[in-house]
């Protein structure tokens, strides 16, 4: 039985000036003990996708299932299944960490064993580095303290399913480092972890399996390293202040000085220096590397939509 | 469902909705008893020697539980509103919606936290103004069942605000066009018998004047209506919001997309 199932999810949402279709017959399986990444740009449908999953919105179609639990008809047991980490950072003004974690776990049911989930509520707060903020106010956190808790409630009713909907957006690289592990470890003791980010070099040393959303459609989907097996292997950097020739433009990704081209293999290389040189350019710190998912991504993200376009590998 | 996990989480929302509105108890609970004190020196102070209710009933002795009523419903009222408002605006009601919570957990949740609410409040005016006029209990089972009535249609009139509001303004003008007006013409400050024919039968279409009315009979033992009219009317009042209230929740509306 998957953990998550979504079987030809379709999402509409209606307003004066028409349709907008967010998700177009979604549908996949992630496995027991998978760490699956759902990738794609802002507004692909991933968190429409994850909302639906929650119970925070509703399929206009199709059916989504946690355990074999449908989430809209046997939201509850669906629900105790996952633990969800929003994108948002929100809290609740009122209450101390410790308190809110009390009472998230108290709305899944698991105040009756005061004492365990006390432990466990520790447990958490130490894995997160919280230990020392459990009495301090939410309004007295730091954003990335915010942020922990936020991950400390949605593990606090021990689900075995986990949902980080971009959680390292905006946070710092000890945090990342921090929940990295703590979700591996987790991952690693058996429970499943569906991750949306835009880092996409999390992504590749996290995940197994990678689907990637466009349009509301699922483009890609397969294990990590066959998306990057299958791709265009080489990539080739460097460092340059002019601009760069026209005719290189259009396959190039400039990030300040940064230049990064694709390359199909070793003639292409040679094609490209060749236009740089005639150009008068003069790259410095040049390297030739492997292709990394963000290639990957930008390349599945750049062909054009086709009528019923399959995905590229279904795993 | 285990019975024990839906208890568990029905309980906890009201323990937390209930902690959220103690732990600012000076604005939640101390604020609007000062005000009934207020109202009651003042009008006390102006119509004490002028006006006699029900025949021998002294006005400040008449004012006392219309004040203590009036708390109730409007801090009934903003409980659950506010709440509902505050955790929608500022995004934390995502902790409740991925909580496997029923409608029917939420419903008595935050109904019951304003109900706690009303109820200290209403107890807190009823201490505060009990020493400026003597207090008549002739029927004290009529105070406790229009008092919880009341409490408990303005917690889920509050929820159904807070369910369709999307800006702190629209549960502004909720309260301020709707609940205030309809409290103010209740009869809270007045006996609705001493009015013309014309306002007399207005009042008569308010529910609230209903409520103000049967709480009163159990002070006195006497009011404008037969308690047991205003009993029907405020019941049927309570069923067709709860059932509303019910219903929105069932379905969603405005929370779950």
């Amino acid at each position: 039985m998957p953990a998550i199932s979504f079987q030809h999810v379709g999402k509409t949402y209606g307003n004066a000036r028409g349709a907008l279709k967010a998700l177009d017959d979604v549908s996949f399986d992630i496995q027991p003990g998978e760490f699956f990444g759902l990738l794609g740009p802002n507004g692909a449908g991933k968190t429409t996708l994850i909302s639906i999953l929650a119970g925070l919105a509703r399929a206009s179609s199709g059916k989504v299932t946690v355990l074999g639990h449908d989430v809209v008809s046997d939201y509850a047991q669906a629900r105790r299944s996952l633990g969800i980490v929003p994108q948002e950072l929100v809290f609740d003004p009122f209450f101390s960490v410790r308190e809110a974690l009390r009472i998230q776990s108290g709305y899944f049911g698991v105040r009756s064993d005061k004492r365990a989930n006390d432990a466990w509520i520790d447990e958490l707060l130490a894995n997160l580095g919280l230990s020392d903020k459990a009495d301090a106010n939410m309004r007295q956190l730091s954003g990335g303290m915010k942020r922990r808790v936020l991950v400390a409630q949605a593990l606090v009713h021990r689900p075995p399913v986990i949902v980080l909907d971009e959680p390292t957006a905006g946070v710092d690289v000890e945090l990342r480092q921090t929940l990295w592990q703590f979700v591996a470890r987790l991952n690693k003791e058996g429970h499943t972890v569906l991750l949306t980010t835009h880092y996409l070099e999390e992504a590749e040393a996290l995940c197994g399996r990678i689907a990637m959303l466009k349009q509301g459609k699922v483009v890609a989907l397969d294990r990590t390293s066959s998306l990057l097996a299958g791709t265009a292997s080489t990539m080739l950097r460097f460092k340059m202040d002019t601009a760069l020739p026209a005719s290189l433009v259009g396959q190039s990704r400039v990030t300040g000085r940064i230049v990064q081209i694709t390359a199909h293999d070793a003639h292409e290389v040679e094609t490209i220096l060749g236009v740089l040189r005639t150009a008068g350019c003069q790259p410095e710190d040049l390297e030739i590397g492997r292709a990394d998912l963000e290639d990957v991504f930008l390349e599945i993200m750049n062909e054009p939509p086709r009528a019923s376009q399959p995905a590229r590998a279904v795993a | 469902m285990n019975p024990a996990n839906v208890l568990s989480g029905t309980g906890t929302l009201l323990y937390k909705e209930v902690l959220r509105f103690w732990k600012v108890a000076f604005q939640t609970v101390a604020a609007p008893v000062l005000t009934a004190i207020l109202y009651l020196l003042i009008f006390g102070h102006v119509l004490e020697d002028h006006v006699k209710v029900f025949g021998s009933v002294a006005y400040t002795s008449f004012l006392m539980p219309g004040l203590v009523m009036m708390s109730v419903l409007q801090n009934a009222f903003a409980n659950s509103s506010s709440s509902l408002i505050q955790s929608k605006i500022t995004g934390n009601l995502v902790f409740l919606l991925v909580a496997p919570l029923s409608h029917w957990a939420w419903f008595l949740a935050y109904v019951g936290a304003s109900i706690v609410r009303g109820a200290v409040v209403g107890a807190g005016v009823m201490l505060a103004t009990i020493w400026f006029a003597p207090l008549h209990l002739a029927q004290p089972l009529w105070i406790l069942v229009f008092g919880l009535a009341g409490a408990a249609m303005m917690g889920a009139l509050g929820l159904v605000a807070g369910l369709w509001a999307e800006k702190f303004d629209q549960i502004a003008a909720f309260q301020n066009f709707i609940i205030m007006p309809m409290t103010f013409l209740s009869g809270v400050f007045y006996s609705v018998g001493s009015l013309p024919p014309f306002w007399k039968g207005v009042s008569h279409l308010n529910p609230f004047f209903y409520m103000i009315d049967g709480f009163r009979y159990g002070f006195f033992g006497v009011s404008d209506m037969a308690p047991a009219t205003s009993l029907l009317v405020v019941g049927t009042s309570l069923l067709l919001v709860c059932g509303l209230c019910v219903h929105l929740l069932k379905i969603g509306y405005k929370i779950r997309h």
